[in-house]
């Protein structure tokens, strides 16, 4: 029987020919994604990389949804003028508690892997408005909108426990003091300041937006852009210490 | 009342009461507008299959008339109508997406109204809505007459045909009012993945179910690509869409992988949307309608076979290309870096399947224009399947990524291949489906040229941005500094951004041309003769 007749018995059976498309198909997944869960050597071991604070995360939400990545990058290359533009090119690990992950795909406007501190809040607010008030050639979008909107408080403690579920390291004390870590960070005078530092060391506390009163998803997403590329301090990281 | 419609009936009745409450006790404004959508959708379905049941005669259509298959062909001619519609919806948003980039003062700041929102109702309008529609229509179709059968159940396929356009409106409505996981191509929430999952299963059974009891001994050719097109997407949905909601009364969701892993899972999704959805199943339209419509048998039996196992195997391992350079280990990238260039070859190899089916019918190019628009689609094919793997090549990439290079090749294949192959399908299904005659040859010979010259337009301005993108970011001065900062590039790309909206503008036009040919021929064409017995012949 030659080979052609072989195949047959795909031809003339619809289980079989379904059971070899499966058979094919899987090959290829299996192998490119299972070790990504066991291999050591896929997210390097960092000082500095956190799970994001509440407001943060409500940043991130607002980031996601106003479909940010699709002109954004977060995934800074390891090629000379990419780390000379951006910063020190992107590790893994410094997404690693990212659900969904914003690497993007296109770069309409500049990558913001590193946009954390590069600028005032301010220009943020400025530029969020009305980016073609600061930058003439722009062609991004303005979101005047953004200062208006108060954020939605009654469910941040819900936000944290679903990350935790997905593998995010939340702490009980965090998640239960969630909503008022929220407010905390928007006012560094108020009592809940110092207990929010503990939760989240290094965080910066401001009032983002520059406003008094309730945060709003202008804080939240500046709050977010502003730590964005800033937990890991490159001076102390050792490349060399993560070839496993 | 048939165990079927009892059966719906029923199901939708509790699925609009779960709606309703759903509705009323919605966590967010976008969750209870779609839980109010679903709630009024299934009462409508449940009020129209009840009218359905009181019309009909007592017995349900017999499977055979005079001893030949009684075809299936309602759903049909809904998915073929509805295709028609979201192609012109899609083209539509993306040329507005594509004039807010050249004029960003459409985006008039308005959150349902920005580039960010739009995006993704172009891209789930055109690949999901238009190329979906085009998919089952022509699926539908393509296995009623290939296995000489009438379609498997009598309310499933209107199930498929109308859940699905029911799940488009989900997605795209959400789009506007920001309900999004932010997966490009992925980005319906849990709940619309939720049901596209439902009807997912029930179109893979409806198919199954008529391959099963085909009256023909061969599966063919055709089939097998429909086939592995179903099955694919269903687990690539499965697998990239894994996510667990913060409330199950509430949009909002966290997918289940993070960081590294989550790009992986992405691009592997990503990857084979085109190399399931946009190739396998436009290439079994390929196999089936251009043998018909040249009314030549496939070019060779044999390379068909090639062409399927190799296109599906390769196909999977491609994913890593759009992660070249990231935080994704090295290994992974030469993997699908490696597997990209080899994809080239049963890619090349259905082509060559395709376009040799015309020997001994070149000629018919001068005369038909439909046919023409077809092979012209698969030069384009040939073209962009060509273009990717020399793209996964890692330096290729270096200068390509992030940049409107990667916009322009999908552009190609996706106006270009998909586009033209649809319009070929849909100018042959709808005269067949309603037995006319096509209005008019002439305004497919104006859409076909009008378009091509749109494309030709996009393609060589994202070619030409692209590149000057990538180039401009890594050009140095003589002293050693970045010659360029960013937004001087945003200037450099200002001109190929109005070329490209142009180019999508000419497009558009060429589709309203053809809505107006389709409806002529529905509502004003002439009544074809009595088709003779299929010409083509199962794979031997």
């Amino acid at each position: 029987m030659s080979f052609w007749n072989r195949h047959k018995i795909f031809e003339k059976n619809s289980t079989i020919l379904i059971a070899g498309i499966l058979v094919v198909i899987a090959i290829g997944g299996l192998v490119e994604i299972t070790p990504l869960f066991y291999l050591k050597s896929t997210i390097e071991a960092v000082d500095g990389v956190r799970p994001y604070t509440p407001l943060e995360l409500a940043g991130r939400n607002i980031y996601v949804r106003e479909g940010c990545y699709l002109c954004h990058s977060q995934m800074i290359r390891p090629l000379r003028d990419e780390v000379e533009r951006y910063g020190h090119y992107s590790l893994a690990a410094e997404s690693m508690y990212d659900h969904p992950f914003q690497w993007g795909s296109k770069r309409t406007g500049p990558d913001l892997a590193r946009v954390g501190g590069k600028y005032s809040d301010d220009w943020h607010v400025t530029h969020l408005i009305n980016p073609r008030s600061i930058v003439p050639q722009s062609v991004m979008p303005g979101y005047p909108s953004l200062a208006k909107m108060e954020l939605d408080l009654s469910d941040v403690v819900a936000h944290l426990q679903t990350n935790r579920a997905v593998g995010v390291p939340y702490t009980d004390e965090q998640i239960a003091n969630a909503a008022a870590d929220l407010k905390a960070q928007v006012d560094p005078d108020s009592a809940g300041s110092d207990a929010f530092q503990k939760r989240y060391p290094k965080a910066v506390l401001r009032n983002f937006d520059g406003k008094a009163g309730n945060p709003t998803e202008l804080d939240a997403l500046i709050a977010y852009l502003q730590m964005l590329g800033t937990l890991v301090d490159f001076k102390l990281y050792n490349e060399k210490a993560n070839l496993r | 009342m048939t165990m079927g419609e009892a059966g719906l009936t029923s199901a939708l009745a509790v699925f609009a009461f779960a709606s309703f409450l759903g509705a009323a006790m919605g966590h967010d404004a976008a969750f209870s507008f779609h839980a109010s959508l679903a709630c009024v959708a299934s009462l409508i379905s449940v009020v129209m299959i009840g009218n359905r049941y009181l019309d009909r005669p007592a017995a349900l259509p017999p499977a055979e008339i005079g001893g030949r298959p009684n075809y299936y062909l309602g759903p049909i001619k809904f998915a073929s109508a509805m295709a028609m519609f979201w192609g012109i919806a899609g083209f539509s948003v993306g040329l507005m997406i594509a004039m807010q980039l050249a004029w960003p003062a459409l985006n008039f700041d308005l959150p349902w109204t920005t580039f960010g929102r739009l995006r993704p109702l172009h891209t789930s309008a055109v690949i999901f809505a238009f190329g979906g529609n085009v998919l089952i229509a022509s699926s539908f179709y393509v296995v009623q007459k290939t296995c000489r059968t009438r379609l498997a159940g009598d309310l499933a396929p209107w199930f498929v045909v109308v859940g699905y356009n029911f799940f488009i409106l989900i997605a795209g409505t959400g789009y506007l009012l920001g309900v999004t996981q932010s997966k490009e191509y992925a980005e319906p929430e849990w709940y619309a993945d939720f049901w596209l999952t439902i009807v997912w299963v029930t179109y893979l059974l409806v198919f199954l179910m008529t391959l099963v009891k085909r009256k023909e001994p061969h599966i063919f050719v055709a089939n097998w690509f429909y086939l592995a097109f179903i099955i694919t997407i269903a687990v690539l949905h499965l697998g990239n869409n894994a996510a667990l909601p913060v409330s199950f009364l509430g949009s909002k969701s966290y997918i289940a992988w993070g960081g590294v892993q989550d790009a992986m899972f992405q691009w592997w999704y990503g990857h084979n949307a085109v190399g399931f959805f946009l190739t396998a199943g436009f290439l079994a339209i390929m196999y089936y309608f251009i043998p018909k419509r040249a009314q030549r048998p496939v070019y060779s039996y044999r390379l068909s076979i090639i062409h399927f196992w190799a296109l599906i195997f390769l196909y999977i391992w491609a994913g890593p290309h759009h992660l070249h350079y990231t935080a994704l280990p090295d290994w992974a990238q030469t993997l699908g870096m490696t597997f990209s260039i080899m994809l080239w070859m049963p890619s090349w190899g259905g082509m060559i399947n395709g376009l040799m089916t015309l020997s001994g019918a070149w000629d018919k190019l001068r005369t038909d224009p439909v046919l023409r628009m077809m092979v012209v689609s698969v030069a384009f094919y040939g073209m962009s399947t060509f273009e990717g793997p020399m793209m996964s090549i890692k330096v290729v990439n270096s200068l390509s990524h992030y940049t409107d290079w990667t916009i322009g090749h999908v552009h190609s294949g996706a106006l270009g291949w998909v586009g033209f192959v649809s319009f070929g399908a849909l100018y042959c299904l709808i005269p067949w489906l309603w037995n006319r005659q096509l209005y008019s040859l002439k305004l497919v010979n104006w859409h076909f040229w009008i378009s091509t010259i749109g494309i030709v337009l996009y393609i060589s301005a994202m070619w030409v941005s692209g590149i000057l993108q990538g180039l401009m970011w890594r050009a140095y001065t003589s002293l050693g500094f970045l010659e360029y900062s960013f937004i001087e590039s945003v200037e450099a790309m200002h001109p190929f951004y109005i070329i490209r909206a142009a180019g999508g503008a000419l497009f558009l036009i060429g589709a309203l041309i053809m809505a107006v040919n389709l409806w002529m021929t529905v509502n004003a064409g002439k009544a074809s003769e009595a088709e003779g017995a299929a010409a083509l012949q199962p794979a031997e």
